[in-house]
């Protein structure tokens, strides 16, 4: 058995009152692509954002291919291969395909302290493939994110958690707002994942898209996970019949 | 052409920069030729690094999505907090820096308040203009100090050489604009700035340390003028109480003119030049035209309106000619 890439142990995470995650437990394997599904409130966010080090669970651990981890802000889960895409896409409109795949992870020519001269022609040079890598035609890396439909936005932000290696690409929401055109093609990237050798975490409210692209379904609801199966195991009607 | 359109469109400095040539045309003419004569010029030139250096700051901060309305307050306290460290027996050098230090505590605050009350800096830094002003009165004990009549001003505001067109601390103002626009488009720095101001979640998401990213822009933008104010104490001699009010609003203005959002994301330091440049311009040229001073700030209210709207459909413009060249 391969060591899972993302462990959780017994997480709970309260928002003031609120227990939002009670005692989850989940494992996940190197190349599986798992859709996370549930209503609103149940937990997925939450749990999520732990992940993605935004927020820190109250107890309970995280383990990264079997090893511990304390996850304390973005960065660190980027460190560990982590990536994340929400909803509201993480990319700056009012700047440039180029400068958006490298915030906060620029190439420098040199630097004091970490700060110092972007290498912008790698920048450029970079972006270039590795929006083509995703299958993605843009025109030019200057082009302003503003600029892309909110599909291609999603392609952008898939090319640059694959760029940057990240063993794990959560999506959360990635579909919400766009036209079932641009949700295809975003659900075409969530299907490309096991050919490029990562594994996926796909929140989303529709059934149906989950189960086009996923291999396994996980479900919350009021804080905890509340079913588990392979896709083929399993049924729309089977998971819609326990929410 | 269209390729030419769009360049245009998306940078709207050039567009204020055609509208600045247009206004020295004019104004050459309405003044009889006296705008662009040497002394004329030279006068202008004189003022242009103070208000431009404050325009720079506040900029920056409104790129990365903040603003400032204590500079016209802080440009007053620095140069007046230096002349009483000065008469204390302090050292120049000793006391500008202190001066510096207090502006850099003063963007600090702003920043720091702002963030961790989660206020509009639009009112914390209302505050702070009041604050600084009053700070500025107190410490000037009713009267301005008397400045040492020994002062470097050859470093900061004598002319480069007898009969030069410029001072120096024009020579400082060209440095440190080259440094500013470098900081922003060249450096990782600049790219958190701009993508913080931008859209703060995603830079956050990013790993950005947004907070941080403000706070550094709050305390350039406090010393940048302070700096500025300090420029124009030693042009003048004396450290005035009241210098620099209103000026908060013309940097503010002179921002926007060059083509800064106010929501953020948006704006170069050339721009925030060019639009110091025009507010120069309009000044200037209407008093030598003999025009009623009064209208001064008509105009600037004009352009500022005026700047706003053609960057917001000029931005959408731009977007059209994009997705027609897809078609
Ligand atoms: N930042 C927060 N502060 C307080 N309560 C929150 C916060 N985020 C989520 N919650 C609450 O935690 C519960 C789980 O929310 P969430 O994880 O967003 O669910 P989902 O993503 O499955 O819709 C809900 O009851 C929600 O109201
Ligand atoms: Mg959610």
């Amino acid at each position: 058995m391969t060591t899972p890439v993302i462990e959780c142990r017994n997480l709970q995470k309260w928002y003031s009152g609120v227990h939002a995650l009670k005692n989850v437990n989940l494992t996940i394997h190197p190349g599986e692509t798992v859709g996370l599904v549930g209503d609103n409130g149940a937990g997925k966010s939450t749990l999520i954002k732990i992940l993605s080090g935004v927020h820190h669970q109250d107890s309970g651990e995280v383990l990264i291919e079997g090893r511990k981890v304390d996850l304390r802000s973005p960065k660190d889960a980027m460190r560990h291969g982590l990536e994340t895409i929400y909803q509201y896409n993480s990319m700056v409109p009012t700047m440039s395909i180029a400068r958006n795949l490298f915030i906060g992870r620029e190439p420098l020519k040199w630097s004091v302290f970490g700060f110092g001269l972007m290498d912008q022609k790698r920048m450029r040079a970079e972006s270039v493939q590795a929006i083509a890598d995703v299958d993605l035609h843009l025109r030019s890396p200057d082009a302003l994110v503003g600029e892309l439909s909110g599909g291609q936005r999603q392609g952008v932000a898939i090319a640059r958690a694959m760029h940057f290696k990240s063993k794990v690409l959560i999506l959360d929401e990635p579909t919400n707002h766009l036209s079932v055109k641009e949700t295809d093609k975003v659900i075409g990237f969530v299907r490309g994942l096991k050919a490029q050798g990562l594994t996926g975490i796909f929140i989303s409210h529709n059934m149906q898209h989950v189960f086009q692209s996923c291999d396994r379904i996980v479900a919350m609801a009021r804080g905890e996970i509340v079913f588990d199966k392979p896709t083929a195991a399993t049924s729309i009607d089977e998971v819609h019949a326990l929410l | 052409m269209k390729r030419f359109l769009k360049i245009y469109l998306d940078k709207p400095e050039l567009a204020g920069l055609a509208l600045l040539i247009v206004l020295l045309a004019v104004f050459q003419v309405k003044s009889n030729g006296v705008l662009l004569s040497f002394e004329n010029v030279r006068g202008v030139m004189g003022l242009l690094p103070e208000m431009a250096l404050v325009a720079i700051g506040v900029t920056i901060l409104m790129i990365c999505g903040e603003f400032d309305l204590s500079v016209g307050s802080v440009f007053a306290l620095m140069p007046m907090s230096m002349a009483v460290i000065l008469n204390s027996g302090v050292p120049f050098t000793a006391a500008v820096l202190l001066g510096l230090a207090i502006c850099a505590v003063i963007g600090f605050v702003n920043g720091y308040v702002t963030l961790q009350f989660s206020i509009p800096s639009f009112i914390t830094t209302l505050g702070m203009l009041f604050i600084a002003r009053s700070l500025t009165i107190v410490i000037s004990g009713g009267f301005p100090p008397l400045l040492p009549s020994d002062l470097p001003t050859w470093l900061f505001t004598d002319y480069i050489w007898q009969g030069a067109l410029f001072r120096m601390s024009f020579v400082w103002f060209v440095g440190i604009a080259v440094l500013a626009a470098a900081l922003l488009s060249l450096t990782n720095f600049g790219n958190w700035i701009r993508a913080t101001g931008g859209f703060n979640e995603a830079a956050a998401s990013m790993g950005i340390p947004v907070k941080r990213v403000k706070i550094i822009c709050f305390m350039l933008c406090s010393v940048l003028a302070g700096f500025a104010g300090l420029l124009q104490v030693l042009r003048l001699g004396s450290p005035l109480p009241s210098i620099g009010e209103g000026l908060e609003l013309q940097a503010v203005a002179a921002a926007v003119i060059g083509g800064t959002a106010l929501a953020g994301g948006i704006g170069t330091v050339f721009g925030a030049i060019i639009g110091t440049l025009l507010i120069r311009t309009i000044d200037n040229g209407l008093v030598l035209s003999r025009v009623d001073a009064n209208w001064f700030k008509f105009a600037i209210g004009v352009l500022t309106m005026f700047a706003v709207i053609a960057n917001a459909w000029m931005g959408k413009m731009s977007r059209k000619i994009k997705v027609e060249a897809h078609k």
